[in-house]
């Protein structure tokens, strides 16, 4: 798959995005001036650290950043989201943009049957009787590919492993059928080879559906898998984003080629010392008033003190938020 | 034949693991056979890797090396001891020599206790005699090699970010300088900018100091940065041991094979490329393991065979692997 190309109109629209929790010492800014856009069907990837926003920014898509200011705009089809009615807003949660989270475990209600969580949503949202319900419920196992489906309706979360349990979430996810799908680390919390089951999943139900996929996770490995475009954070702000290929070869932030860089190879040369990242990871509470990343930054200028950088395009769909505008390479 | 004990750098070895099986009670008089007949050397200053997924034992492994959890049978020799018969003061002692980091940091620290104190700790337990200057001392020298600063000293650990309380705990590990470090999944909790870091640390620590270690991680890549030979495990069983390049470059058994397929390769253009099926299935259950090789249903080359016969590890070609088909 490739990039959809720009003139479709976007599915999602974030502009000037911004997250504030109040703090001990003042307001925390989570999320700050983040725009992006998503196209039908398009997957992204987006990568970060703890505390660099990613989860706030799905969350903020769902309204469901508790105790927080949201600022900025989140369209739907052209929809406003933010300070919407939680009327209109719920009709678009859950049933047009769902959620599947990391830890299936704890998302899942451990007292009901798989089978009454599943249609929960699809009897909501569409109004389906038990019936239908449940035969909804049975096609959609099937196309998250768990065998024995009649017999995993009755059954408990506890008494499913935890591959099963996040095919589990991506049906429930996908029963309302969905324009987009929000994913927070869906295969962190599983083994190596279960992942790369849901990552083969996630591709192909993608393919079959055409429902578009926000992928958070903090692993570019996974994002080189599976995402048509990337969107970097840092610090909550967005400091880079292009197609995957792009990303991955000629990235145009010294953070996102740092991160490139940082990755173990398993096959091939091995260097003796790993390339690091100096210093220590952001504190929002207490950030520099330039560009967050330029106390770790090997390509830092005085000017990266000043202000953070905007984000501004390299080229059509390639964007980054640095002053350095030479290419970025071994030296580094 | 003494299984999984191709010499490491060095004569004899730090630990030598002969016929480890740990097996817990759980009732109606079932066993579960969490690690089940594991024969494995560390040679000085070598650093053997123990990967596998979830369930697979090797946490269990840890734990038998360190006495801690239900008590193993077979043997594992440390110090010219069998650490399996130690008990009471005689164990005490041995833990001396015989260190742990953990994976999550800040919950191995007791968050009471100053940086310094934390540090400080195992001199304090095992060095009585020494003076609290010196001690203090010791201290800070181990602080600055682990890039820390004196100024850390009087903090506690929540003041610590999880890589700076990593580089903690390895300062408390090695304060005794002992002979075997065991490093449960030491980098897997951390981000991306400090993993290589502390690995970095890590293996100029292992060199300085010439520290055997015993490496647990389910991360394939940071395996292959830090470890000299590596163990597979899978459903408490030895699948294959093999040198690093071996085990990586040539690996035998389909289960190493499926590990190194699956891992996601950060470079688009090859993961599309890559179109191999993934491994179906996932772990068995550890009370019902499958008869003969444990790892047969989901082998994409089992035969009649791997049902009625658990395959013994045997060489081939610089590998060490249990599996008829290799």
């Amino acid at each position: 798959m490739t990039t959809p190309p720009s003139h479709v109109a976007p599915l999602l629209e974030i502009r000037d995005l911004g997250v504030t929790y109040r703090g001990d010492a003042g307001p925390v800014d989570v999320v700050d001036g983040v725009s992006l856009a998503l196209a039908p069907g398009e997957f992204l990837g987006v990568v970060g650290e703890s505390g660099s926003g990613k989860t706030q920014l799905l969350l903020a898509l769902l309204g469901l950043n508790a105790g927080a200011t949201v600022r900025g705009s989140i369209r739907y089809r052209g929809v406003e989201l933010i300070g919407a009615k939680s009327g209109p807003l719920n009709r678009v949660r859950g049933a047009k943009i769902a959620m599947i989270f990391q830890d299936p475990m704890t998302a899942l209600n451990p007292y009901l049957t798989i089978g009454t969580q599943l249609t929960e949503g699809v009897r909501h949202h569409h109004g389906l009787g038990r019936g239908p319900a449940r035969r909804r419920a049975l096609e959609l196992l099937d196309a998250v590919q768990i065998t024995d489906a009649a017999r995993r309706l009755e059954q408990h979360p506890h008494e499913l492993s935890g591959g099963m349990r996040q095919r589990v979430m991506i049906a429930m996810a996908l029963i309302c059928e969905p324009d987009i799908v929000l994913a927070d680390e869906p295969t962190t919390a599983l083994d190596v080879t279960v992942q790369a089951q849901i990552l083969t999943l996630l591709r192909e139900l993608r393919t079959r559906t055409g429902v578009a996929v926000i992928l958070v996770t903090h692993d570019l490995g996974v994002i080189a898998e599976v995402a048509d475009r990337v969107a970097v954070m840092y610090a909550g702000r967005l400091v880079e984003t292009a197609d995957v290929h792009t990303l991955f070869a000629r990235p145009r932030h010294p953070y996102t080629e740092a991160l490139r860089r940082s990755i173990v190879p398993l096959s091939g040369p091995l260097p003796a010392r790993l390339p690091t990242i100096g210093g220590l990871p952001p504190n929002a509470a207490s950030l520099p008033p330039g560009c967050a990343f330029a106390p770790r930054c090997a390509y830092a200028h005085h000017r990266c003190a000043t202000a953070p950088p905007p984000l501004t395009a390299v080229t059509a769909g390639h964007r980054k938020a640095c002053y350095f505008d030479g290419i970025l390479g071994e030296g580094g | 034949m003494s299984p999984g004990t191709s010499a490491g750098p060095g004569a004899a070895p730090t630990l030598a693991a002969l016929n480890l099986s740990v097996h817990y009670a759980v009732g109606a008089g079932r066993r579960l056979h969490a690690v089940d007949d594991v024969s494995f050397n560390i040679g000085h200053g070598e650093t053997l890797g123990v990967v596998g997924e979830s369930g697979s034992g090797k946490s269990t492994i840890a734990r038998a090396v360190l006495r801690l959890g239900p008590k193993a049978a077979g043997s594992i020799r440390f110090r010219g001891r069998d650490l399996l018969t130690l008990e009471g003061r005689e164990l005490r002692a041995m833990r001396e020599h015989l260190q742990i980091i953990f994976q999550d940091p800040l919950a191995s620290l007791d968050p009471r206790m100053s940086v310094g104190e934390i540090i400080e700790e195992p001199l304090r337990e095992f060095r009585p005699a020494e003076g609290s200057a010196s001690r203090r001392a010791q201290v800070l020298t181990m602080m600055d090699r682990v890039g820390l600063l004196p100024r850390h000293l009087n903090r506690h650990p929540h003041e610590f970010s999880g890589g700076q309380a990593q580089r903690i705990g390895i300062a408390r590990a090695l304060m005794l300088k002992p002979d075997l470090l065991v490093c449960d999944e030491p980098i897997s909790a951390l981000d991306a900018s400090i993993k290589s870091q502390i690995a970095n640390l890590l293996k100029d620590l292992q060199q300085e100091f010439q520290l055997s270690m015993l490496f647990i991680a389910h991360d394939l890549a940071s395996v292959r940065f830090s470890c000299d030979r590596i163990l597979v495990l899978y459903l408490g069983r030895i699948m294959e041991i093999g040198s690093r390049t071996t085990l990586f470059d040539a690996p035998r058994h389909p289960y190493t094979r499926a590990l190194l397929q699956a891992v996601p390769i950060a470079d688009p253009a090859r993961a599309r490329a890559r179109r191999a099926e993934p491994l179906r299935g996932e772990i068995p259950s550890p009370l019902t393991p499958p008869s003969g090789c444990v790892f047969r249903t989901r082998c994409p080359i089992a035969i009649a065979r791997c049902t009625s016969e658990i395959p013994q590890l045997r060489a081939v070609e610089g590998s060490e692997v249990a599996c008829h088909r290799a």
